[in-house]
């Protein structure tokens, strides 16, 4: 994984509240067996009505989406953090995410920024006809105006986005306790051992 | 200290703890074609192996056809992806089970059904309604392709704890309603996001009253109110379920396992970080309105004005001040992973009695697997449905996700028992109303959006 300390540049500001992962991704785009190419397929629906965020060129290839509560609820589909890397969006900002899409999000190298709405509204208003930049190291998002919002972020997570780290190797490095707890469970749970 | 459910399953399986998060440890992993093919290319390119294939169980579901089954998959890439799960599962030594044997089925009917599905047990899958294996009291939780390569390679996943949730139903629920209408009433007072962040335990006499399959349906929509993860106390209900299912102990490992499991109850004074009480008696038939599984109404009350939803009932077609009942309805779906168990065929079949689908209504009847299939045709609902107009299908999960040939055209308006309602979810353009079978049965035979009680009766 791209390890990712700052997302600057453009940002799609769709607003949108409970963007679901069928609108992310549609399921007919589900059947490959890829994780390239799926941002053709990105927000298909959205891209149908005529004078959409997607379609303004100042938008091309923006990094950045911002969004509504509850973003990315629905299926787990990590298709639609694949759609969205593929479409060149790194970091999203929203006051919320579902639980399952923020994890795919992180193991993919995108940054879930979560702020409050009225930070989110300003954002929307500036992210019109100006860039904003995500800084993970300082964890800030600023605009040229001045505007400075800090956000939270689970220490872990933003450890794995700065390193590039993916949890495969984290979790190979506790080898040993995985053993040992194996052992135990199978001595305390005998009946899990033959599935 | 005084534990919930969760917090006892959660520390049964802590195999390291950092930065505030814990190493998991993962007992079962269930597999299906859509979510696994990119799981498998990262364990390839890692050059690493299933530690323990034996915990692993895998199916094809999601984008298998539900007809002509004994020709092949016509879908190139539904054919590919089946075929390559296949091959996947023969490469890393996890059982597959073949799309025309008798255990073939949506990964959440068969997991319970053939005692995979176990209590105490953590257990993930790459769905979001693996929520619905916590109706054993077993702490299940949905997982992106990623985790799904973890949880093959090194048998963990690193989690935080969730907060908790209890939600307890008072009162027994009355005649014509069911877990489905819980389950929407509990949505639709939380909110989609309202349980984010958060395991949700369901707790009171409502809930002890269900059967296995009710249960499922409860935690199964778990998801659609943000938590990934519903629980129910395993007790005998749950026990009487599992005894003698194909996978679950036996004998002397069976004793040892049921004394393990009476132990997996929230402690009387456990403290949950959040409590909500329905009165289940009170709770009547629930339909959705809108684009998100939190626009429902029950029946007998009309679509709020609120402008939140006008761009769902732009969507749907509908205005404030209406009432679901009423609202033409041209298709009509049975099955899925919320609904497509052999009670919610018998709860949809014991409406029909005689009567026959309505003009100009295409009515789907999908079970949710091949044991569940061949149960309903032994006690001739197969017959039952097709004299009355529905189509008997093949296994899968179909209209729910519309990623087969059973997809609706724009405009088309279904009454489902699937989980989700949002814009195109069951195709471009097509409308969602989500309710329970009964009620799903009972639109079929009007052509609209009736209350069930009244048909019934």
């Amino acid at each position: 994984m791209t390890p990712v300390r700052i997302v600057e540049g453009r940002a799609i500001p769709l607003g949108r509240k409970n963007i679901d992962t069928d609108v992310i991704i549609p399921a007919h785009y589900l059947k490959t067996i890829s994780r390239v190419g799926l941002g053709r397929g990105a927000f298909e629906t959205i891209r149908a009505e005529p004078g959409n965020l997607f379609d303004e060129p100042q938008f091309a290839r923006a990094p950045i989406l911002i969004a509504g509560d509850n973003f990315g609820c629905g299926s787990s589909r990590e298709h639609a953090a694949w759609a969205m890397l593929d479409m060149g969006i790194t970091a999203v900002i929203a006051p919320s995410y579902s639980d399952i899409f923020s994890g795919n999000a992180v193991k993919n190298g995108i940054v879930p920024v979560v702020l409050p709405q009225a930070a989110v509204d300003r954002l929307l208003e500036v992210a019109r006809d100006h860039p904003i930049t995500v800084d993970l190291e300082s964890c800030t998002v600023t605009t040229p105006f001045q505007d400075r919002f800090a956000f939270e972020m689970d220490p872990f997570r933003r450890e794995c986005l700065l390193g590039g780290l993916d949890e495969v190797g984290m979790t190979m490095a506790q080898g040993a306790r995985i053993d040992a707890y194996e052992r135990g469970a199978a001595a305390d749970r005998p009946w899990l051992s033959a599935a | 200290m005084a534990r919930t459910l969760y917090g006892k399953l959660w520390d049964t399986h802590v195999v390291a703890e950092a930065d505030g998060k814990a190493l998991l440890y993962i007992d079962r992993h269930l597999l299906h074609e859509v979510s696994t093919p990119q799981s498998f290319e990262a364990l390839r390119e890692d050059g690493l192996t299933v530690r323990r294939p034996e915990t692993q169980l895998a199916v094809a579901d999601h984008s298998v056809p539900t007809h002509d089954r004994d020709k092949p998959i016509d879908d190139r890439q539904a054919a590919a992806q089946v075929a390559l799960l296949e091959r996947n599962c023969a490469a890393f030594g996890i059982e597959y089970l073949p799309l025309a044997g008798n255990d073939q089925g949506i990964v959440h009917v068969i997991g319970p059904e053939l005692g995979f599905t176990l209590p105490g047990i953590t257990l993930v899958c790459g769905d979001s309604h693996t929520s619905t294996h916590g109706a054993f009291g077993a702490l299940a939780f949905g997982i992106g392709a990623s985790e799904c390569g973890t949880v093959m390679a090194t048998q963990t996943l690193w989690q935080a704890r969730a907060r908790t949730m209890r939600v307890t139903f008072t009162g027994r629920l009355a005649p014509g309603v069911s877990a489905k209408d819980m389950a929407l009433a509990f949505i639709g007072e939380v909110g989609a996001s309202g349980a984010v962040g958060h395991a949700v335990e369901y707790a009171g006499e409502a809930v002890a009253a269900l059967s296995m399959e009710g249960r499922m349906t409860l935690c199964n929509m778990t998801i659609e109110a943000g938590a990934r993860t519903g629980l129910v106390a395993p007790d005998e209900t749950t026990f009487a379920y599992l005894r003698d299912r194909p996978r679950a102990p036996r004998g002397e490992q069976w004793d040892a396992a049921v004394a393990f499991w009476r132990t997996l109850a929230s402690d009387a004074d456990a403290a949950f970080d959040r409590e909500i009480v329905i009165a289940a008696d009170g709770i009547a038939p629930h339909v959705t309105f809108g684009t998100s599984p939190d626009q429902v109404v029950p029946l007998g009350t009309v679509l709020p004005a609120d402008a939140r939803f006008d761009r769902a009932l732009h969507y749907m077609d509908l205005r404030p001040g209406d009432a679901m009942e009423g609202v033409p309805i041209d298709h009509a779906f049975i099955g899925s992973c919320t609904n497509g168990r052999l009670e919610d065929l018998r709860a949809a079949a014991a409406v029909i009695r005689g009567r026959h689908v309505a003009d100009g209504v295409r009515a789907l009847v999908v079970p949710g697997s091949m044991r569940v299939k061949a149960a309903a045709e032994a006690e001739g609902l197969d017959r039952l449905f097709v004299a009355a107009g529905f189509e008997w299908r093949e296994p899968g999960c179909s209209l729910c996700v519309a990623m087969n040939d059973d997809r609706l055209p724009p405009g088309a308006r279904c009454a489902s028992t699937s989980n989700r309602n949002f814009e195109g979810r069951q195709g471009a353009g097509a409308r969602t109303h989500l309710m329970s079978p009964a009620m799903v049965a009972a639109a079929a035979l009007a052509g609209r959006i009736v209350d069930v009680r009244q048909v019934a009766r």
